[in-house]
């Protein structure tokens, strides 16, 4: 595995507020090859603005600094951090997509899912309609979607939750990006839903040969899916290592994270509440 | 007869939205002192069966009886004072511009309790929230906080039954297991009755001692946490709910697919 798909180094994330600066992301170095990376952490451990920072969409009064962002893709080496705001618009998307959390509120609610997808398509390559339409039929089955024309036709109120999910991933592959970023892909859906969904995730990542970051709270999810995990603490990453090993994670903030989760195997008892040390903050 | 020992009994619940049936004839029965899931993936009833037991719902059809007094169809106290829900999201079950002493206090003032100074204090320091916490406003605390304020609003009735409504699902892993230990910790102190609805089987058989798992409306199956524990279960859809539970596995997903076209 080479590691030069993308490579951060000294990433920050500042938030100037009227109060201070806060300072969500606080100096991350890692590089990714087409691997899938799980980032896990709690809310307000920087993983998500890691994720937004990538792709520069940090908002006013939030600012990114970093030594170098270098990103691999198709279309040759870059800085992103440097990258023009037109080569930005066209890597977000093109190279390096990202799906959210919630289909409900990431899709268009007054244009149908199929014509979202095609409009992906038509952004980033130069087609007519007609194939538009055919590429996203095709993508739609790719996610296993049964009955893809009428589902083309259908507004996003008009399917369930995993079937959004899966039109997020359809309009988010569908330009053949680089690299995938899932924001907490399938947190809004089913367990078993989420099975599917990470299926074909996992599938798309192989066959294209995809790098995948995929952000999540959940440590039995990013353990038996990813290949390699960040664990993230205060905007920090604290522990680095192999998705297998996560379970005899060594960092104590790891550890206790582990040990404060209900298991269906454990007997019933008391769990061990999580006492954290400021020095995590600063190791 | 209803035994005394019950301290819920639901007969032939059955619940329908317009064309929509969204609950379809439940029964189970819960022991004074339980600690009784309801568990089930979204859209399968097991909110609704709850705000029913709550009084939040009250188009249903059945029988519910809250320590052995049969629940009627409207708001009633003394139904309220037997059984308090707790929310998923403490976020939004919190008036923002009421302090945690007016939130408490409301609760007192409607069911004409006396000694409300008292009572607040008691409370708060019951769920491990010292007097300090009394004149803040819920954006001044934490997620877990907040979750321990709605809790002391529903105990501060001294209700023999709470009902709670994924009630860890909003917070962190390490959040999470203070609130399942402080659950856990009300129930031996006052002889709380649990009943907990819930979508992770891990928060179930942590918290309870019996469960019904449901699908579509119905109870697909009644059981021991202990059998969830050791990976038994009778019914081909908890087996599967289970294995999915279990992180990420392919494997699982053939006879999932399977099953979904069999329903």
């Amino acid at each position: 595995m080479s590691f030069d798909l993308l490579s951060v180094e000294n990433l920050r994330v500042r938030f100037h507020l009227d109060k201070g600066t806060v300072e969500a992301v606080r100096g991350i170095s890692f590089r990714m090859g087409r691997e899938k990376l799980g980032i896990v952490g709690e809310s307000g451990s920087g993983k998500s603005m890691t994720g937004r920072a990538i792709l520069r969409l940090v908002q006013k009064p939030g600012s990114v600094t970093a030594d170098a962002i270098r990103f691999n893709g198709r279309s040759g080496s870059r800085d992103l951090l440097t990258a023009s705001p037109a080569e930005m618009q066209a890597i977000r998307g093109g190279q390096i997509s990202m799906v959210m959390q919630d289909p409900k509120f990431s899709l268009n609610p007054v244009m149908t899912v199929g014509k979202q997808i095609a409009e992906a398509y038509r952004i980033h390559r130069k087609v007519g309609r007609t194939e538009a339409r055919e590429r996203a039929i095709a993508m739609l089955k790719a996610v296993r979607i049964r009955d893809p024309e009428a589902v083309f036709n259908r507004y996003p109120h008009e399917v369930s939750g995993g079937m959004g999910q899966r039109i997020m991933i359809a309009m988010m592959l569908i330009p053949d990006p680089d690299l995938l970023i899932a924001d907490e892909p399938t947190s809004a859906l089913d367990v078993t839903v989420q099975t599917q969904v990470l299926a074909i995730i996992d599938d798309l990542v192989t066959e294209r040969g995809m790098g995948l970051i995929l952000i999540s709270h959940d440590l039995n999810l990013v353990a038996s899916f990813c290949d390699r995990v960040l664990v993230m603490y205060g905007g920090r990453i604290v522990e680095e290592c192999r998705a297998k090993d996560l379970h005899a994670a060594t960092h104590p903030y790891t550890r206790g994270l582990l040990a404060a989760l209900p298991t269906i195997d454990a007997p019933p008892g008391d769990l061990q509440v999580l006492t954290r040390d400021p020095a995590w903050m600063h190791a | 007869m209803t035994q005394p020992s019950l301290a819920l009994e639901v007969q032939d619940l059955d619940v329908r939205f317009g064309s929509t049936h969204a609950v379809r004839g439940v029964s189970f029965t819960v022991s004074d002192g339980e600690s009784f899931g309801i568990v089930g993936e979204s859209g399968c009833g097991k909110t609704t069966v709850l705000r029913c037991l709550a009084g939040l719902n009250t188009k249903w059809s059945g029988t519910i009886r809250l320590a052995g007094q049969v629940r009627s169809h409207h708001r009633d106290l003394a139904a309220a004072r037997l059984a308090q829900m707790v929310f998923q999201d403490p976020y939004g079950s919190l008036h923002p511009r009421h302090t945690v002493d007016r939130v408490l206090a409301e609760v007192c003032q409607i069911h004409g309790l006396d000694d409300v100074e008292g009572r607040i204090d008691r409370v708060l320091r019951q769920v491990g929230l010292g007097p300090s916490f009394r004149f803040r406003y819920p954006h001044q605390l934490s997620g877990g906080q907040r979750q321990r304020v709605a809790i002391a609003r529903a105990l501060i009735l001294q209700p023999r039954i709470l009902l709670l409504d994924e009630p860890t699902s909003a917070l962190d892993v390490s959040v999470q297991a203070e609130i399942l230990n402080l659950f856990r910790r009300l129930r031996r102190e006052f002889g709380l009755t649990l009943v907990l609805v819930t979508h992770n089987l891990a928060v179930v058989t942590n918290l309870c001692d019996r469960l019904v798992v449901m699908h579509t409306g119905r109870v697909v199956e009644a059981l021991d946490a202990e059998v969830l524990r050791t990976g038994t279960p009778q019914e081909a859809y908890t087996r599967q709910l289970l294995a999915a539970s279990r992180g990420y596995d392919r494997s699982t997903l053939a006879a999932a697919e399977a099953l979904e076209m069999g329903l």
